[in-house]
């Protein structure tokens, strides 16, 4: 059996189950290093040598060190080809671009709104800080406009960047997750047809069940 | 067909997209997108990017939207073209995509911030807030903290050349380059002589010649 892959940082980091997702979709073993922000280990001297900004997540095989969710993806959808789900980074050069596009519209314009209100509704309360109701009035008016776009998008093809479940789709399962299922905001998602539709699906697949297993299990 | 790019001149995202296509020595066309004449928001134009933004590019019947994306296309595509903007071998590659992700995630939100606040509202004739500008000089340097690091053990981001890793920030380090946030830039020796490197390439030159005197 090959030497599982290194992942550090907990599961209830959005950022650090993006990589969980993946690696789980292309079948690769992983073992999970826990990183206590609570204790500060992400700013400790051994951990910025392989994450110079001190966040989570950071990736080590055998062969690399990584670190930034979406890079860490490409790398291991671009080194399992044939393992697990097959078109998760496109089979070919034009659904590829596909899949970059809206990798980028995810991080450019999906991924502010939605972490801003997750830290303010599912975050800030959790670690006792209080809320900036003006910002979440604003990101929320952000977010509409995007999935008011996606809406549309939807309606055409059944995933983001064509007809099969790609890492485009998978990159937006933490954000939504949180959003959907543990604050009150879930009809942003669910009371858009085609976008609710999508979500259910997507987040019904059993990679990601296995996410928010580990994301609820009690030993954090 | 040729390749055409719709945007804006002046844009921080087209000029982003226009550079990787002139650094491959690309035939395009280069169509302005009326800003004033709410183009951007026609459903013409919303076919061509849903968010109504700029850029949007097609090749042949290939229509996509996002600079970074369109960049990496050209670059991947067209890769035995002009400047090789990405590496081949696939360690080095995941090294390249790491830093065009820090890019991304980064420097973009810190920057862009103080492109708006410093170089464009005075354009605008609208006033700099201040507050904003000492919160986003404070991000900033703590990411060139990061970036002086890095580049004395590399020659470039992402690794011994010029990828898109570094092309990704040629519009927003141009843009603070004429404001007092390029003291930033020059506090930092690496990060000072590799903006100088970039910022003076041949392709650079001619998408920065466009703008008006």
């Amino acid at each position: 059996m090959a030497t599982p892959v290194t992942v550090y940082g907990p599961p209830l980091s959005t950022a650090v189950s993006r990589v969980l997702v993946c690696l789980l979709e292309k079948d690769v073993p992983f073992q999970l290093v826990p990183i206590s922000m609570a204790k500060g280990e992400h700013k400790k001297p051994d951990y910025l040598k392989i994450q110079p900004f001190g966040q989570v997540p950071a990736f080590q095989d055998d062969e690399i060190t990584l670190f930034e969710s979406r890079a860490i993806c490409r790398y291991i959808a671009d080194k399992y080809p044939s393992k697990g789900t097959m078109g998760l980074f496109g089979t070919n050069p034009l659904v590829k671009a596909s899949i970059d596009q809206w990798l980028e519209a995810e991080s450019q314009s999906f991924n502010p709104p939605s972490s801003i209100l997750a830290f303010q509704l599912v975050f800030a309360p959790r670690m006792k800080l209080k809320q900036d109701k003006a910002l979440i009035k604003q990101n929320e008016a952000k977010l509409v406009k995007v999935l008011d776009i996606y809406e549309n998008r939807l309606g055409e093809s059944r995933y983001l960047a064509g007809d099969e479940f790609t890492l485009a789709d998978l990159s937006h399962l933490p954000n939504t997750q949180y959003l959907v299922e543990k604050t009150n905001r879930a009809e942003l998602f669910m009371s858009r047809r085609n976008v609710g539709r999508w979500w259910d699906e997507i987040s019904s697949r059993p990679s990601w069940k296995k996410v928010v297993e580990m994301q609820n299990a009690p030993s954090q | 067909m040729a390749m055409k790019l719709h945007g804006l001149v002046g844009s921080n995202a087209t000029f982003r997209s226009m550079v990787a296509l002139i650094e491959k020595d690309l035939d395009f066309e280069f169509v302005p997108v009326d800003f004033a004449a709410r183009e951007h928001k026609t459903p013409q134009y919303l076919a061509r990017n849903p968010f109504g933004q700029v850029p949007a590019f097609e090749d042949g019947d290939l229509k996509l939207f996002e600079s970074r994306a369109i960049s990496k296309y050209v670059a991947e595509t067209y890769a035995d073209k002009g400047t090789n903007l990405t590496f081949n071998d696939s360690k080095k590659l995941a090294i390249q995509t790491v830093w065009m992700e820090v890019e991304g995630q980064k420097f973009d939100p810190a920057s862009a911030k103080l492109v708006w606040e410093l170089a464009l509202k005075p354009i605008f004739g609208q006033t700099t807030d201040d507050l904003v500008v000492a919160e986003f000089e404070q991000k900033l340097s703590q990411v060139l903290d990061v970036y002086e690091r890095r580049l004395t053990e590399s020659k470039f981001l992402g690794g011994d050349k010029f990828t898109l890793a570094d092309l990704y920030h040629l519009p927003n380090i141009h843009y603070l380059m004429a404001t007092k946030a390029k003291s930033l830039f020059h506090a930092r020796p690496h990060v000072g002589a590799w903006c100088e490197d970039i910022l003076s390439r041949p392709a650079w030159l001619k998408v920065v010649a466009m703008l008006p005197k």
